[in-house]
């Protein structure tokens, strides 16, 4: 996967490109104003110059992954070969990917649970009789393009890598928890031993060997499907060809880059 | 634990330590804004605390990033903070902020203006003490008509830099807060104003505090002129501040998005005591009618005439009360905001330890700290003017 | 120049250089390379060893049984799913072997029967489906149809059966309103059953003057919903009307 070193297709749109000339303008207009400079002379300029370049530069692909909720089993085994695959301890309960329940009831009543990420199985709905519908959501980092963590965190040490990864350099996280709080979607973790914030990684490392992510390879009803976002052929195009699509709270803004196929409105 | 929460959100990442911190920094812009009321606007009342607010301010400032590095993960690693700062987090700037306001501001203001008193308490001292004190002046020894007048103006253009400054501050450490989106508790456009306004009133009821106890303890005579005064400026402050707070609720309430049902939940239960009792009824509603009625806030001579020293126990009382309002708000605040998930589906809960870092020891030594570090700064800088007020009847 | 700035001034200046230099010399050497953070954080979380090996590994060497699970039910089912995580078995085969789970609790994990998952995924109740007899007796799991084609619809449809069980329908049977083919229960997505395409099926039963027992509720065929088939608007799983 990683092998293939020819420049993708340019995935932004001439109107998203737009969008976001608009947005960096607004922030230089900004920074000139305020003067924010005081600061700025003592943080190197060349970094400056680089920051504004990304995104321009010759992107040769962007990860993503697609959830088909039709799909899912609630069998769990994604978050126990996420667990064994990143070393997330099994105790306490964090997890990089965990799947929700979601039970409907006829009166309007909405019951999620998630024991143990759904590792250890669901168990009986009770009073099965009184749901309107019922159904599992796999949940993770959604990689997001605008992601809120890598914003705040005060130091660079989340980042968002030019295929569109969004990592934690655990040897350079102060350990301030800011990133756990701008979290939308509670998929960061503080690890209790190596005191730093963690995450999932896409399996980065997994990438960068040509493999899928552990959660797509243990997925047995493909449920999951990794690929990248962008013209060329790969399973996730396809997906997000033939499906209509939902992303988790759009209205934050935050672009993500997991993708749901029959999402359900109740979903947060 | 109840509804659903995030599984990662079991834990609250930000503890009792994160409390105090925009505690502490309230204080300090608090106590500057009160000091830069002498100076800048000329509030002849309020003369006799200028020095002590400055140095209340510098003493909570040098204590206000512990709490921070202390909740690290690594604090070993807290200077990439100034190395590597990320220019779109709101958190990296703290250090910049921090270092401006106590390099800039505080220590130059107070440098200018004990520069006099330095230079001649050098020149009375002898060994390592005159040089202690020859240190300080950095050399700078001049005490002609013309330096000292320009130590006066210098210090008045610094206080008039300190005023946006210290609203930078705190606004700020707001600004932190206000601008998670994720978290609709926080996510607000008038937490740093709000911020800034609590800070303000905190600060005034500090400095009150530390004036009639120390005034107490030095067996000197309170200045009542200046004790009104500072009730007067306190209950102004707590007007504005409770008209945004009640602002920022009443908005919330009317838009109803999709996280007011949780949010209702955390405050009739989780944020009962601390919000409706603590923060609203004891820390502002009672102080605020109190003062009303005893300070000369709203009538030239008061509204109940009281002898002055029941006056000055209810202006200590309603600002104890006020302090008590102010760390609640940070409270509520800080651990509020995440005493719900994050898919407005359930509660978590706060336990706070009573050992360990976080804990309640660290946070009472954290809180006591500050005033010995006023006490060593008192000793070396005295703050008491040359001819302290004669024991005569106040007007 | 007043002697206040000139000594302020140098006291700064100290300030400002001790900063400038500690910060050359502190910051990271790749930092800012690729963005503002540590280019080398990226290869060593690159460098974190694998768990899974992936089953392009496993087929390698195992061709025949990865071969017999492609053409199976099973064939998105990844070996490491049921085997456990396998980087360090492909490592040293002789040493590491995988797991092999033969108990009955590991099974249901996917295929016992749960009201969330999506209706027709093959489900059984571990408690009454031959209880005692390990999954394998029975079921091959690199090739799992069943020995014995389904005699009932619930062994798929879960979901719909428990909630017809409590409803006014209990007593029909699934064929009553669907033709189900034999073909189906081999080839379930290949051959599907059907459902009643006329307002008179339902009317059989539900029309008023209906030859039906009196405790069935019946309604005036001509005026209610003409435009509609029933199970449009009704439920017929579980229907609503008391």
């Amino acid at each position: 996967m990683k092998s293939d070193s020819t420049a993708g297709p340019n995935r932004e749109s001439p109107a998203t490109r737009e969008a976001v000339d608009r947005r960096d303008f607004l922030w230089e207009a900004l920074k000139a104003s305020l003067g924010v400079p005081i600061a700025l002379c003592i943080v190197r300029v060349p970094e400056l110059h680089g920051m504004q370049e990304e995104g321009d530069a010759d992107v040769e692909r962007i990860y993503g992954m697609g959830i088909d909720i039709r799909k899912c089993i609630g069998c769990g085994r994604c978050a126990q070969a996420c667990k064994s695959e990143n070393d997330v301890p099994d105790e306490p309960y964090f997890f990089n990917t965990w799947v929700e329940r979601y039970v409907i009831r006829t009166d309007g009543e909405i019951l999620v649970d998630s024991p143990n990420g759904g590792i250890d199985g669901f168990p009986p709905i009770e009073e099965e009789g009184s749901t309107l519908r019922t159904f599992f959501v796999p949940k993770l980092c959604n990689h997001c393009e605008e992601a809120p963590c890598v914003q705040v965190c005060p130091v660079g040490a989340t980042f968002t890598t030019d295929d569109g990864a969004v990592l934690v350099d655990e040897e350079y996280c102060i350990g301030c928890g800011y990133c756990v709080q701008a979290c939308p979607y509670g998929a960061r973790w503080f690890d209790p031993v190596k005191h730093v914030a963690r995450k999932c990684t896409f399996c980065y490392h997994r990438l960068a060997r040509g493999k899928v992510p552990a959660c797509v390879e243990v997925c047995p009803t493909s449920a999951r499907l990794f690929g990248e976002v962008g013209h060329r052929a790969n399973p996730l195009a396809r997906f997000l060809r033939f499906n209509e699509i939902q992303v988790l709270k759009p209205h934050l803004n935050t672009k993500p880059k997991v993708f749901y196929a029959n999402l359900d409105g109740e979903v947060r | 634990m109840q509804g659903y929460i995030y599984p990662n959100e079991f834990e609250l990442r930000w503890g009792l330590l994160i409390v105090l911190y925009p505690y502490l920094t309230g204080l300090v812009a608090g106590a500057f804004i009160l000091a830069s009321l002498a100076r800048v606007f000329n509030v002849k009342e309020v003369e006799p605390t200028y020095r002590l607010a400055l140095l209340t301010a510098l003493a909570f400032l040098i204590v206000a990033p512990l709490p921070l590095v202390a909740h690290l993960g690594h604090p070993e690693r807290s200077y990439e903070i100034f190395l590597t700062p990320n220019r779109k987090s709101a958190m990296a700037m703290f250090g910049f902020v921090y270092a401006w306001y106590l390099m800039v501001v505080l220590l130059l203001e107070i440098w200018f203006d004990y520069r006099r008193d330095l230079v001649l308490t050098a020149r009375e001292a002898t060994g390592p003490r005159k040089w202690f004190y020859y240190t300080l002046t950095l050399g700078a020894t001049d005490l002609s008509d013309r330096a000292l007048q320009f130590d006066d103006r210098v210090g008045r253009w610094i206080t008039i830099i300190g005023i946006p400054s210290a609203f930078l501050l705190h606004g700020y450490v707001g600004f932190i807060f206000g601008s998670v989106k994720a978290n609709p508790w926080w996510s607000s456009v008038l937490m740093p104003v709000v911020f800034l306004f609590s800070a303000i009133v905190s600060g005034i009821a500090l400095v009150m505090i530390i004036y009639l106890v120390a005034t107490l303890f030095r067996s000197k005579k309170v200045d009542m002129g200046c004790a009104d005064k500072l009730a007067s400026f306190l209950f102004y402050a707590i007007v504005v501040d409770f008209s945004l707070e009640m602002l920022d609720f009443i908005h919330r309430l009317y838009e109803a998005e999709e996280s007011i049902e949780i949010l209702s939940q955390l405050i009739e239960g989780r944020l009962f005591v601390s919000l409706i009792v603590l923060q609203i009824v004891l820390g502002t509603l009672v102080p605020l009618i109190s003062l009303g009625v005893v300070s000369p806030a709203l009538s030239k001579r008061s509204i109940a005439r009281i002898p002055a020293e029941v006056r000055r126990l209810i202006y200590l009382g309603c600002a104890i009360l006020v302090q008590i309002g102010i760390f609640s708000i940070r409270w509520n605040v800080v651990i509020g905001g995440q005493l719900f998930s994050k898919s407005l589906r359930g509660l978590t809960a706060y336990k706070a330890e009573l050992l360990g870092l976080e804990g309640l020891l660290v946070a009472g030594v954290l809180l006591v700290l500050p005033f010995l570090v006023l006490g060593v700064l008192v000793k070396i800088l005295p703050p008491w003017p040359d001819t302290e007020l004669p024991a005569s009847p106040e007007a | 120049m007043p002697q206040q700035v000139t000594r302020l001034g140098i006291a700064f200046a100290v300030l400002a250089i001790v900063f400038v230099a500690v910060r050359q010399t502190l910051v990271p050497d790749t930092f800012g390379d690729a963005g503002h953070y540590r280019a080398a954080a990226v290869d060593s979380i690159e460098a974190q060893p694998l768990k899974y090996a992936g089953h392009e590994a496993c087929t390698m060497c195992h061709r025949p049984i990865a071969d017999k699970r492609s053409a199976s039910n099973h064939s998105g089912v990844s070996c490491e799913v049921c085997h456990g995580p396998a980087a360090e078995h492909v490592a040293a085969p002789g040493n590491v072997r995988p797991r092999a789970p033969r108990e009955r609790g590991f099974c249901p994990l996917c295929h016992g029967y749960n009201a969330s998952r999506p209706s027709g995924f093959p489900q059984i109740d571990p408690v009454a489906h031959n209880p005692t007899v390990p999954c394998m007796t029975c079921h091959d799991p690199h090739a799992p149809e069943p020995p014995v084609i389904p005699g009932e619809c619930r062994a798929c449809h879960g979901q719909i059966a428990s909630t017809k069980a409590v409803s006014h329908h209990a007593v029909l049977p699934c064929l009553t309103c669907h033709d189900a083919p034999e073909e189906h229960k081999a080839t379930p997505r290949a051959v599907r059953p059907g459902k009643p395409s006329s307002r008179d099926f339902c009317g059989g039963c539900h029309a008023e003057g209906a030859d039906s027992p009196p405790h069935i509720p019946g309604v005036d065929m001509a005026t209610h919903g003409e435009d509609y088939l029933c199970w449009q608007c009704h439920y017929p799983h579980h229907p609503e009307a008391e």
